[in-house]
């Protein structure tokens, strides 16, 4: 159950983290603030998750000891959340196929049997659902937008493309919260994250490569070098000072 | 040279039964572009229940230098004012 939970936290936690680099850079004042916004989110939702496993494990950490004091094979993110920001359509890329992801994954964990885990995903549930919309509405502005920017979101997807099978395909972890109707049928809900996927793409008017080959090995610990260097910029503060606090 | 996008006037509605007040401006290419950005960054601390966005531009204003034709005339005419009523104290919300 914590592995499974550590997934959770760590995709929110790294992609937090990748959002919050956009801070003082976005192209707009106001996209500043509406992704370090949804990073925030992120980061709170890492939060609680964490919070959950140290009281489960019972060992007396805190959450920041998942945060900063795990080397990267024990982070059990996707691959995809840990990519580099790129420019801002591969920003926006990244986050809708993450997003399309979250969002029907926290729907179906509403009902999971685990009370506490259901009760996270009904609130979470609300800020997924809006950035779902937000990094939808931009994939249509970017594709629908000028020849350049439909060029970088084209080109962004063709990039991106080889991560999102992980998302769906059930490491030995889920399986078996599966059969304990813990966490969702992750093959079921396939259909519907591709369902909405296809819908956005054809509406932003970009195409999917067929038959790419798909990365995997984030969920169990198999990184790609990009997290290493996250994990440096992020946890040299109470590396270097440990138990630091300001 | 950098296309501005254009700017738009916030209103928000901090509560229901209240009207929507305005509570500053800010850039977005669109109409959506504006509710998201303005949700963002006016109502990040719970203080709204609604948004409306206006393109600057559609507002039209009063001119300063006009304020003496249009607002001096209304100025001493205090019988315009209910002030000269007693209100019974069961009346509330006046």
């Amino acid at each position: 159950m914590t592995k499974y939970l550590l997934q959770l936290a760590d995709n929110a936690l790294i992609l937090g983290h990748r959002l919050g680099e956009w801070c003082g850079h976005a192209p707009e004042m106001e996209l500043d603030m509406a992704l370090t916004n949804i990073a925030l989110d992120l980061t709170g939702q890492a939060r609680s998750l964490y919070q959950r496993v140290a009281e489960l494990e019972g060992l007396g950490k805190d959450e920041d000891d998942y945060a900063y004091l795990r080397d990267a094979w024990e982070f059990r993110n996707v691959l995809l959340v840990e990519q580099p920001n790129g420019d801002f359509a591969y920003t926006i890329v990244r986050q809708f196929i993450f997003d399309a992801y979250n969002y029907y994954l926290h729907r179906a964990l509403t009902q999971s049997k685990d009370e506490w885990l259901a009760g996270f995903a009904a609130k979470s549930l609300k800020e997924i659902t809006y950035h779902l919309r937000f990094s939808s509405e931009w994939m249509l502005r970017l594709g629908d937008g000028t020849e350049v920017s439909h060029a970088k979101l084209q080109a962004a997807i063709e990039n991106l493309w080889n991560y999102t099978g992980e998302l769906t395909k059930p490491n030995e972890v889920e399986q078996a919260l599966t059969v304990q109707g813990i966490c969702p049928n992750l093959t079921q809900l396939k259909t519907e994250i591709e369902a909405k996927m296809t819908e956005v793409l054809a509406a932003a008017n970009v195409t999917a490569p067929v038959g790419a080959w798909m990365q995997s090995g984030g969920k169990d610990g198999s990184h790609s070098e990009h997290l290493g260097f996250i994990l440096a910029e992020m946890q040299f503060l109470q590396r270097a000072y440990p138990g630091l606090e300001w | 040279m950098k296309k501005e996008w254009p700017l738009w006037e916030i209103f928000i509605r901090s509560k229901s039964g209240l009207n929507h007040k305005h509570v500053g401006s800010l850039h977005a290419a669109d109409a959506e572009m504006a509710l998201e950005n303005a949700r963002d960054l006016y109502t990040r601390r719970n203080e709204g229940v609604s948004i409306w966005v206006v393109e600057s531009k559609h507002i039209t204003a009063s001119d300063p230098d006009d304020s003496d034709p249009l607002f001096e005339p209304a100025r001493d005419k205090v019988y315009r004012h209910p002030t000269f009523y007693t209100v019974p104290d069961e009346v509330s919300h006046m």
